[in-house]
């Protein structure tokens, strides 16, 4: 805007010098991604040390190789594990932050704000508080090396970001939908499901995408619950590679990491404008 | 919750809906339904907070005071688990190392992401594609893939060695050196100053362009204006990046886990909290030890907060408080 009030204070070439600025920060900031998708196509004695970034001549060895599977389990069963996991996730988180978020942002009963501070709360507890008594339950529910407690907490609205997040976006829905509805005869089911779920899909996409994104890199979660290798997702997988043959195939587990994270990465192109300002509205940390 | 009779005056809630119109014998009924269809919607919520939050809390705080492996019925310790924690050198070592990482890692990466987010301020060309691009390493910065990364880059005659050589400096490879692993860590986490800068920017827009140009007009220079104006508006932002990049800080796990080569190693150069928590906890079933040192964190956190809080009325500038 202040460029259109003040046309003359406009110069090229400073602009063009930011660009070069801008540019070259942000080689420097996206080197590391670049280094691991030239690295995967080096041979491996050049993998560390090789000075250039992209080879001239690309090996596709180390890919091949991966079709091996590691440990003799496919690459694949770690990437279905891993969607598993993140579309039960996105499917939990819908639906539990969704209720409790039309609850916060639109029903009148009493303990709202008593619920409402414990919630947030919870954003600022740290975490390992909670694991080894979870643990200790899970493992009492003999529910170990099961899906179930990566998932169950999406189930019941755990993550309190997102309950945020949905609630910040719907208050902001005008309240005359509300009053038409109610005078129409629509309770609060109808009113939820009809009005503010589907005007509320900016906010539920935004969560969708920070869902699967964050159970694909989970890490923790895995190492602590999972000890079959048949049930690892990606990022157990990437593991027993280092375990398995320590620096020896930096190729292969330079590989692997590529397609950890192609999804990722594939999602935050789609993506990028609602995760940015969803990042942004809410304090969402990635 | 069993608020309802817990709290016999409740607040009412800041914001009341609109108006109700009906008279009081039906407003009662309706807000009795209202509170029966609110805890109908929140009712996963409440089952979750009760077994995943507020049971394991009590769970954890017991647990703290006992002696358990998982398999034995806990045995109460009283306060053993503390006092031996204190006489522990590796609990030491991995307070030493956790502070250092937050100490140092926590302000740089607020740096960074506010040097960023001031270069992206002015609308440019471009500015969404800039803007995404550099918010990118945050998403992935947490996966194991970007900590095998790391190790790479870090490793002994690998890019960073190389390119600090061409400075003069020597340092070799920094996943191997006591001394260097844990500025590795902190290079990892000031690379994810994306999400910290998204939330500096959105802060940056609500700056009123008329204080800039009178400043501009007394003659202020930039970075006066910078100090003047830029930095006390901006300040509950920061304040809040502040905040959650301080409590984020103190949980780190998985990177150091992996970069470290699930060692935390060397010499225990990489031993952050958390490691050292798992440690105790899944490799020498240890629960007990590992919830009074989860205790210890909490405690921890919960003071640096309040600490941030209090120190907040003396440099936090609320709008109110400039006009």
């Amino acid at each position: 805007m202040s460029a259109l009030i003040h046309p003359a204070r406009r110069r090229p070439t400073r602009s063009v010098l930011w660009h070069v600025g801008a540019l070259l920060v942000l080689a420097l900031v996206l080197y590391p991604l670049f280094w691991v998708i030239g690295s995967s196509l080096k041979p491996n004695e050049d993998i560390v040390g090789g000075l250039e970034l992209f080879p001239t001549q690309p090996v596709f060895d180390h890919y091949r190789k991966l079709t091996d599977g590691i440990a003799d389990i496919p690459v694949s069963t770690f990437f279905v594990n891993s969607l598993v996991l993140a579309f039960g996730s996105v499917a939990g988180v819908l639906f539990s932050c969704s209720l409790a978020a039309y609850a916060f942002a639109r029903i009148d009963f009493r303990g709202r704000n008593l619920l409402f501070s414990l919630m947030i709360g919870t954003l600022l507890l740290p975490y390992h508080v909670l694991i080894i008594p979870q643990y200790v339950l899970f493992q009492k529910m003999e529910l170990i090396n099961t899906y179930v407690p990566l998932l169950l907490g999406k189930y019941l609205a755990t993550d309190a970001f997102f309950v945020f997040l949905m609630m910040q976006f719907m208050r902001n829905l005008p309240r005359e939908l509300d009053e038409a509805a109610r005078l129409d005869g629509c309770g609060h089911p109808r009113i939820y499901w009809h009005i503010m779920l589907p005007l509320s899909r900016p906010a539920l996409i935004t969560s969708s995408i920070f869902t699967f994104i964050w159970s694909w890199n989970d890490f923790l979660g895995p190492l602590l619950y999972l000890n079959e290798p048949d049930k690892y997702p990606v990022s157990m997988g990437l593991k027993m590679f280092i375990d398995q043959d320590s620096a020896a195939d930096y190729g292969g587990m330079v590989a692997m990491s590529v397609l950890a994270l192609l999804p990722v990465l594939a999602f935050f192109l789609a993506f990028q404008r609602y995760l940015v300002e969803g990042a942004a509205t809410s304090g969402l940390k990635g | 919750m069993t608020d309802t009779q817990a709290a016999p005056a409740p607040s009412p809630p800041e914001e009341r809906p609109a108006p109700r119109k009906a008279p009081a014998a039906s407003g009662r009924r309706r807000a009795r339904g209202e509170n029966l269809a609110g805890y109908l919607f929140m009712s996963p919520w409440i089952v979750g907070f009760l077994l995943l939050t507020a049971g394991p809390m009590l769970a954890s705080l017991y647990l703290a005071f006992t002696d358990y492996n998982l398999f034995d019925s806990p045995r109460w310790v009283g306060f053993e688990n503390f006092t031996e924690m204190f006489s522990d050198p590796r609990w030491r070592k991995s307070v030493q190392v956790t502070t250092s990482y937050v100490l140092v890692g926590t302000p740089l990466k607020l740096a960074a992401a506010l040097g960023v987010a001031l270069l992206l301020n002015k609308p440019r060309r471009g500015q969404g594609f800039y803007r995404a691009a550099f918010y990118a390493p945050s998403l992935v910065g947490a996966s194991v893939s970007i900590a095998i990364v790391w190790r790479a880059l870090f490793s002994d005659d690998a890019v960073v060695d190389r390119s600090l050589q061409v400075f003069g400096v020597h340092v070799g490879g920094w996943i191997g050196d006591p001394d260097m692993v844990i500025y590795a860590l902190v290079a990892l986490t000031v690379w994810q100053f994306g999400a910290p800068m998204v939330i500096f920017l959105a802060g940056l827009q609500q700056v009123p362009r008329e204080l800039y140009e009178a400043a501009q007009v007394d003659g202020a220079s930039a970075w006066r204006r910078f100090r003047s104006i830029t930095l006390p508006m901006i300040s509950p932002v920061l304040f809040f990046n502040l905040l959650l990049e301080t409590i984020h800080s103190f949980q780190i796990f998985a990177s150091a886990y992996v970069v470290t080569n699930s060692k935390c190693g060397p010499a225990d150069a990489g031993l952050v909290y958390t490691c050292y928590l798992y440690e105790q906890g899944w490799t020498n079933l240890r629960m007990g030890y590992a919830s009074a040192m989860a205790w210890m964190l909490l405690i921890s956190v919960g003071l640096v907060t309040a600490v941030l809080f209090w120190s907040q009325r003396r440099w936090v500038h609320y709008e109110e408080d400039i006009r």
